[in-house]
C-alpha cells in the first residue's frame, strides 16, 4: 500500500504529521441562511497515535471527518478554505480518482450505526470483499477467503459459516466488528472512527475499544476517534482536540486535559459528568444551551454559557493561545481557568 | 433524598412471556420471548431506585408492566396496596394517576401537531375532574416553569424546543397529575452531556419538592449511581442483585454486576495501564431460550456443574449484607480497583 501512494504522491518524505487538518472550514447553504459549521479547524494524528476529537452535537467534529473522507454531501455543503494534508499532499486539491484511491487505502472510516452504514441486502462478506474486488481488483473466490480471514481478524466466531450471512443476522456489537473488519481491510495508515461505541451496551463498547486499540498496535495505524464520551477518552486517546461551535477551543496531551483544563467548556465538561467510582452531591450544569450555527455568538462562541466571560470576551474571538508546545486554548483567561485548579 | 421504609410500590414474582408462534392459519406456540421473568422488588415512598442492565434484558418491558400497559403472564404489582395488574376500566384509570412515565426519546414522545400547552395539559383531559376546565390553561404554565421553561412558550410546538427542553415537556407532562410514583426510562440517554447534568439535577430537585418516588431505568451506570438511593441489576429477565448505591457500587457481588462495573470508562486517564478490566466474552443469549440453572453461567469465569442444575435466588449470602442471584457471590471492588 505504502508504494501504492507514494508513487502518486511523490516521496514519502515531508515535513510535518501524516495527516494535517489545517484551518479547515465548511459550511452548509440552507433556505434559513448559512451554517458555518467548521469554523478554522487545524489539528493532526501521526502514525500509531490516538487522537480524541471530543464534542457535542453540532460541534462540527463529524462534518471535519467527513470532509476528510471527501464524503460530504455537497451541495448544501461547501468547503470554504483550508487544506486537508496527507504525507504532505492536500487531498482537497487532487481529483475524485485519485481521492478514491486513498479512500480505504489511505484513510479509513468505521461509521458509528453499523445497521445503517452496511448494505442490508448484501451478504457481509460480500460487502467486506468489495474492498479487494474493487480497490484490487481481486478474484471472487480469493476476495471471500480474505473477508473471511478479516473476520476471524476481528473475533467474528465461526468466520467460514457466517460468511454469507446478511447483516440484519449479526447483533450490534458483531455488526460493529463487520465495520471495523471492512475498515482495515486494505491497511489503511489513518483510521477515523466517529463514535464507534455510542450504540453500544458497556461490556461490549469495553470489546470494541479493545479490538480498536490492537489493531492499531498491530498495524501501527493513525487513529482519529470522535466522541463526546469522556470515558472512553480518557481509556485510549494519547491527545485530545475539544469541538464547540465549530472551532477547536482546547488541544492537549490526555493527562493535562483530564488533571488541569485550560478552557471553561471543557473544565464544565469535566464537571458536569456523573462518576462511577464515587457519588458526589449535585452536578455542576453548564447553563444554557449550545450554539445555533445559524446565529453564532458574537466573539468567543461560548461567552453566552461562560462562568468567566468579560466584557471582550462578547466582542473579540479569542485565537487559539499557546499554553506550551503541546497545548492550546481558545479562551483570553485560560490562566485563570488553569489557576483555578487541579482535578 | 432520605428514604422511609413505606413501600409505595411493591412487585411480586413478576412474569412477562411473550409468545412465539409458527403458522399463518394455525397459529401454534412454539416458544417464548421470557422478556420477566420472576422479579420481585419494593420501591418506598421518596426515594430513587435505579434499574441498570443491557439491552434486551427486559428493563423497559419492566417499565410497562408497572404502568399496565402491558398484563403481566403471572405476578402482581401492587400500588399502595392495590394490584394494578389486575384493575380495569375506571379503577385503573383512577390508580395511573398515581404512576406516572418520562419516555426515553424526547423527539418521538411528543406530538409533533399538538402545541406544548395540549401535551402538558392533555392528562387533565383524561382525569377532568383534577383541575376545572377554567384553570387548567394556569396549571400548565405552572407547570412549565416549575420544569425550567419560559410559561410565555405555551402556546409553541415542540421542534421549536431542543433536545433538553422537549425531555423537560415530557417532564411537565409527567408531573401534571401530580403523581407519587414516576418511572423514568432512560430519561437522559439521548440528550448531550452538558444537558444530562441540567435534567439530572431538575429531576433530583423536583423529587425534594413533590417527594416523588423515581423507578430510574438506565444503562449508563455512573448515571443510576448518581442518581439512585438503591440500585437492581437485571440480566436477561432475572434482577441478579439488589443494594443500595454503596452495596453495588463499591462491593458488587454478583459477577456480572462486576463485569458491568468493570467495563464502564472512568473519565480519569490516571493509572490507566494498570486498570484490571472483565472483558465478558460474547453477547448475552437470547431470551427465548436462555441458559438452564443460572442465566448467567454460560458468560462467567465462576460458573461450575451447581449454576446449570439450580437456579441462585435473590438472597442474601453469607459474607455480604445486600441479596445477589449467585451460588458464588463474593464482594469484590472493581470501580476503584487499580
Amino acid at each position: 500500500m505504502t508504494e501504492v501512494l507514494s508513487e502518486q504522491m511523490g516521496s514519502g518524505s515531508h515535513a510535518g504529521a501524516l495527516l494535517e487538518v489545517d484551518n479547515l472550514h465548511v459550511e452548509f447553504r440552507t433556505r434559513a441562511g448559512v451554517a458555518k459549521a467548521v469554523n478554522g479547524v487545524t489539528y493532526s494524528v501521526d502514525a500509531g497515535e490516538t487522537l480524541a476529537v471530543l464534542g457535542e452535537s453540532g460541534s462540527g467534529k463529524s462534518v471535519t471527518a467527513q470532509t476528510i473522507m471527501g464524503i460530504l454531501d455537497m451541495p448544501p455543503g461547501k468547503i470554504a478554505g483550508g487544506e486537508i494534508r496527507f504525507r504532505g499532499v492536500d487531498l482537497l486539491k487532487l481529483p475524485e480518482d485519485q481521492r478514491r484511491k486513498i479512500r480505504g487505502e489511505g484513510i479509513s472510516m468505521v461509521f458509528q450505526d453499523a445497521l445503517s452504514a452496511l448494505n442490508p441486502v448484501f451478504p457481509v462478506g460480500w460487502q467486506i470483499a468489495e474492498m479487494f474486488r474493487m480497490h484490487r481488483g481481486t478474484s471472487r473466490g480469493e476476495a471471500k477467503k480474505k473477508a473471511i480471514e478479516l473476520m476471524d481478524r476481528v473475533r467474528i466466531p465461526a468466520a467460514k459459516e457466517r460468511v454469507n450471512d446478511f447483516p440484519h443476522q449479526f447483533s450490534g456489537g458483531m455488526r460493529q466488528r463487520i465495520m471495523i473488519a471492512m475498515a482495515i481491510a486494505l491497511d489503511p495508515e489513518i483510521l477515523i472512527a466517529d463514535e464507534p461505541t455510542t450504540a453500544l451496551d458497556v461490556t461490549v463498547q469495553a470489546q470494541i475499544m479493545g479490538l480498536l486499540a490492537e489493531l492499531q498496535r498491530d498495524s501501527n495505524m493513525g487513529l482519529i476517534l470522535i466522541t463526546h464520551d469522556l470515558g472512553v477518552v480518557a481509556d485510549v486517546a494519547d491527545k485530545i482536540a475539544v469541538m464547540y461551535g465549530g472551532r477547536i477551543v482546547e488541544n492537549a496531551p490526555v493527562y493535562d486535559l483530564y488533571k488541569n483544563p485550560a478552557h471553561p467548556y471543557s473544565k464544565g465538561l469535566l464537571e458536569s459528568i456523573p462518576r462511577v467510582d464515587h457519588k458526589g452531591h449535585e452536578l455542576y450544569a453548564i447553563k444554557g444551551l449550545p450554539p445555533n450555527l445559524l446565529e453564532m455568538p458574537t466573539g468567543c462562541a461560548f461567552h453566552p454559557r461562560c462562568p468567566y466571560r468579560r466584557d471582550n470576551c462578547v466582542t473579540d474571538a479569542p485565537p487559539l493561545y499557546t499554553i506550551s508546545g503541546t497545548r492550546g486554548s481558545a479562551c483570553h483567561y485560560w490562566r485563570e481557568v488553569i489557576d483555578d485548579g487541579e482535578h | 433524598m432520605t428514604a422511609n421504609t413505606e413501600s409505595i410500590l411493591e412487585v411480586r414474582d413478576l412474569v412477562k412471556h411473550f409468545p412465539l408462534t409458527q403458522g399463518v392459519v394455525v397459529k401454534r406456540q412454539i416458544g417464548a420471548i421470557k422478556a420477566v421473568d420472576g422479579v420481585s422488588f419494593d420501591l418506598h415512598r421518596g426515594e430513587t431506585l435505579g434499574i441498570v442492565g443491557e439491552s434486551g434484558c427486559g428493563k423497559s418491558t419492566l417499565a410497562k408492566l408497572l404502568m399496565a400497559l402491558e398484563r403481566p403472564t403471572s405476578g402482581s404489582v401492587r400500588v399502595n396496596g392495590k394490584d394494578i395488574a389486575a384493575a380495569k376500566g375506571g379503577e385503573l384509570k383512577r390508580m395511573r394517576r398515581n404512576i406516572q412515565m418520562v419516555m426515553q426519546d424526547p423527539y418521538t414522545s411528543l406530538n409533533p401537531r399538538m402545541t406544548v400547552g395540549d401535551i402538558v395539559g392533555e392528562p387533565f383531559e383524561i382525569h377532568s375532574d383534577v383541575v376545572p376546565k377554567g384553570g387548567r390553561r394556569r396549571r400548565v404554565q405552572e407547570l412549565l416553569e416549575v420544569v425550567g421553561l419560559n410559561p410565555d412558550h405555551i402556546n409553541r410546538y415542540p421542534h421549536q424546543f431542543s433536545g433538553g427542553q422537549r425531555q423537560r415537556i415530557g417532564i411537565a407532562r409527567g408531573l401534571a397529575l401530580q403523581p407519587e410514583i414516576i418511572i423514568c426510562d432512560e430519561p437522559v440517554s439521548a440528550l448531550d452531556v452538558s444537558i444530562q447534568a441540567q435534567v439530572m439535577n431538575l429531576l433530583e430537585r423536583l423529587q425534594n419538592e413533590f417527594d416523588l418516588a423515581y423507578i430510574f431505568i438506565a444503562h449508563d451506570l455512573s448515571v443510576v449511581r448518581h442518581i439512585s438511593d438503591r440500585v437492581a441489576v437485571m440480566y436477561l429477565g432475572k434482577l441478579v442483585e439488589l443494594g443500595s448505591d454503596a452495596d453495588i457500587y463499591d462491593s458488587p457481588t454478583h459477577p456480572y454486576t462486576q463485569a458491568l462495573l468493570s467495563a464502564v470508562p472512568v473519565p480519569d486517564p490516571e493509572g490507566r495501564e494498570t486498570r484490571q478490566r472483565i472483558i465478558l466474552q460474547g453477547d448475552p443469549p437470547s431470551p427465548a431460550n436462555p441458559p438452564s440453572g443460572c442465566h448467567f453461567r454460560t458468560r462467567c469465569w465462576k460458573a461450575q456443574d451447581i449454576c446449570a442444575e439450580q437456579t441462585p435466588a435473590l438472597e442474601v449470602r453469607p459474607g455480604s449484607d445486600h441479596p445477589s442471584a449467585c451460588h458464588f457471590a463474593e464482594a469484590r471492588d472493581v470501580v476503584n480497583a487499580q
